[in-house]
């Protein structure tokens, strides 16, 4: 089997899929040589037993779970399960959207390695899983509050820790030790190309202006 | 560990003393909930897994992991692309340049850029440097962790070496950032190449010396065969890559199967295992780690013959060359746009993954046009080897948790990010 696996294939496989899994999976895209494929969060199960089990599929491997945050969005979370086919030599990625409040069922039942990958998704951003047998955080600490991964948390984060002399243990503080310089990299010159860069501050007041002789 | 923060089902550290009663001449034993870790050399790094013991036998494992957790993937939205280049050798800290490999990969594909035959040749070659580099650690403390101490002291002294070909590289013995989009820092002096040739044909007796302690040793074979065996179907169930499913008879490389680089046309065996237990890992391990020298030989014979750029000519991904900056405008244009502002990435998602010596190591990539990326996801091979910790440690001793933990070759700077 060829690798990377020529594109024809991937659009046709996408068809296929979006065909055949009962509306499990709704949408396809090739790009940048990968197949993403998109559905509704409450039918992930669904489509992620369909990917295993159906014959011209056979994604045995979840490789990944994560999320990833658009705060713009009305369904501001992206929950993105990577999978992996070592029969027919092929990776593909599903992407489902949900909101802080709405749970996405959990996979365990399909892949039982998206345990700790939902554990880590609901701890880096508060993402819901119905049905896992063990929703706690992993990876922050014991009694850490908010999630960190979201576009919403600081750098810094809230609290800092360090070792008191005089209590002779650790105490949490709020941060006051560092101060998150955020710096803005892009050039000013190309800043104001549309879908690139934030606009130059103050822009925004001019682009009405300018329209509004034209009216 | 109390309130929320307690395991799922809650642990009773001081449990009430039971009187023993007679039950058909046994005398009951209450169970014992130990803390392995979090300082425990045989851990491998900063982990706390609560066993249930029932007498000596595991009942329940429970690792807490994130005791190393550094925020790797926040810290990356907030700077430059090259700039997260050094991050990802403090992911996997016994084989940095792999993991640097699968970030360069993804980067390569967003924007399209192709990297010169000498920088895939050297990018090869330090990789399966860093895979000896990660065997060599993994076998001998693993042999460490059920009771050999020579192993380490012998299999050290080659990492030694090793390090010092990654130090007249890149300037570091450890964390490199020698790997760049388009290509490699610096290009090698033939003298190096040479020296890591001269390497090459005396290894293979290093690894007959350690290989003579282990193999046949009676200690480590009570200590490893049939222990912490995984079946096929378990092993892509749970995740596995890298030597986890290759010990159980998977053949299954990404270097094969799903080629990057020059990995086509170089010769390399795959080899597997037949038990999925931990010797067999072990001695997939100690095989791997002598066909690394195979590509790392053929490598330097194409190198002394390949001359040209290791780094991409493109001058709005790589950096122009000293010399020409000080003639050049327009070379030095390009270096103060690249090291100020960076490379912007076309809007898109990409996943590239790499063999790294443990398993499947990916970098997920969002982006969103600028010169950052939107949202940076690591996988590391090792994560979920460590979740398998629960399962495959039931029903086995206490004795035999630090045997799999070393054969699952697990590093707390990838699991933890």
């Amino acid at each position: 089997m060829s690798w990377p696996q020529p594109l024809p294939l991937l659009e046709k496989l996408g068809q296929q899929i979006v065909a055949k899994s009962k509306g499990a999976v709704t949408g396809y895209e090739v790009m940048y040589g990968e197949l993403n494929l998109v559905g509704p969060a409450s039918r992930v199960v669904q489509a992620l037993t369909f990917l295993r089990d159906n014959k011209d599929c056979q994604f045995q491997v979840l490789i990944d779970v994560c999320g990833a945050d658009y705060p713009e969005r009305p369904l501001r979370f992206d929950v993105v399960y990577h999978l992996l086919s070592m029969t027919k030599n092929l990776r593909v990625r599903l992407n489902v959207q949900t909101d802080e409040d709405t749970a996405v069922p959990s996979v365990t039942s399909v892949y039982s390695c998206a345990d700790w990958y939902e554990r880590e998704t609901f701890d880096m951003y508060g993402v819901f899983f119905s049905g896992h047998p063990d929703l706690r955080r992993i990876l922050t600490d014991y009694g850490f509050h908010g999630h960190p991964l979201r576009k919403d948390f600081p750098m810094t984060g809230y609290v800092e820790v360090r070792y008191d002399d005089e209590l002779k243990r650790v105490v949490y503080e709020p941060v006051k030790s560092v101060e998150w310089r955020n710096w803005d990299f892009l050039s000013p010159w190309e800043g104001a190309e549309p879908g690139y860069a934030p606009l130059i501050p103050g822009d925004e007041k001019a682009i009405p202006a300018a329209k509004e002789p034209g009216k | 560990m109390t309130g929320a923060n307690a395991p799922a089902k809650p642990t009773e550290f001081f449990a009430p003393e039971v009187p023993p009663t007679q039950e058909g001449g046994e005398t009951k034993v209450r169970k014992f909930n130990i803390n392995f870790g979090p300082q425990h050399p045989a851990a491998h790094g900063v982990l706390r897994m609560v066993l249930e013991l029932d007498g000596e036998v595991v009942e329940r494992v429970d690792p807490h992991i994130g005791l190393l957790h550094r925020g790797t993937e926040k810290l990356m939205e907030a700077r430059p692309y090259a700039q997260s280049i050094p991050y990802f050798d403090r992911l996997d800290y016994v084989c940095p340049m792999n993991q640097e490999h699968a970030y360069v990969l993804a980067l390569e594909r967003l924007m399209g850029v192709e990297v010169p035959i000498r920088g895939q040749l050297i990018r090869v070659l330090y990789c399966e440097i860093g895979r000896i580099l990660n065997h060599l650690l993994n076998i001998t403390t693993q042999a460490l962790d059920v009771g050999a101490l020579t192993p380490p002291l012998w299999g050290f002294e080659q990492r030694e070496k090793l390090m010092v070909f990654y130090e007249r590289a890149s300037g570091a013995r450890m964390h490199a950032n020698y790997f760049r989009v388009g290509g490699v820092r610096q290009d090698l002096p033939p003298e190096l190449v040479e020296d890591i040739a001269d390497w090459c044909t005396k290894a293979p007796r290093a690894f007959d010396d350690i290989e003579k302690l282990l193999t046949g040793n009676r200690i480590f074979k009570q200590r490893n065969v049939d222990i912490g065996k995984v079946t096929k179907d378990e092993a892509l169930a749970w995740g596995f890559s890298g030597v986890m499913v290759r010990g159980s008879g998977i053949p299954w490389d990404l270097r094969r199967s799903q080629p990057y680089e020059c990995y086509s046309d170089l010769e390399f065996d795959i080899p597997l295992g037949v038990n999925g237990d931990c010797y067999d890992r072990y001695l997939c391990r100690m095989a791997e780690m002598r066909q690394s020298v195979k590509i790392m030989a053929q490598c330097c014979e194409r190198l002394l013959k390949t001359p040209g750029p290791s780094i991409s000519e493109d001058n709005k991904v790589a950096p122009p060359r000293r010399g020409e900056m000080k003639r050049s405008m327009e070379a030095l244009i390009h270096h103060f746009k690249l090291f100020t502002e960076g490379y912007r990435t076309p809007p898109g998602e990409v996943y590239a993954a790499v063999e790294a010596p443990k398993g499947e190591f990916g970098v997920y990539l969002v982006s969103d046009g600028t010169n950052r990326p939107y949202r940076c996801k690591i996988r590391a091979p090792s994560y979920p080897f460590l979740q398998a910790m629960d399962w495959m440690s039931r029903g086995h001793m206490l004795a035999d948790v630090s045997a799999i933990l070393g054969s699952l070759d697990i590093v707390f700077g990838e699991i933890d990010r």
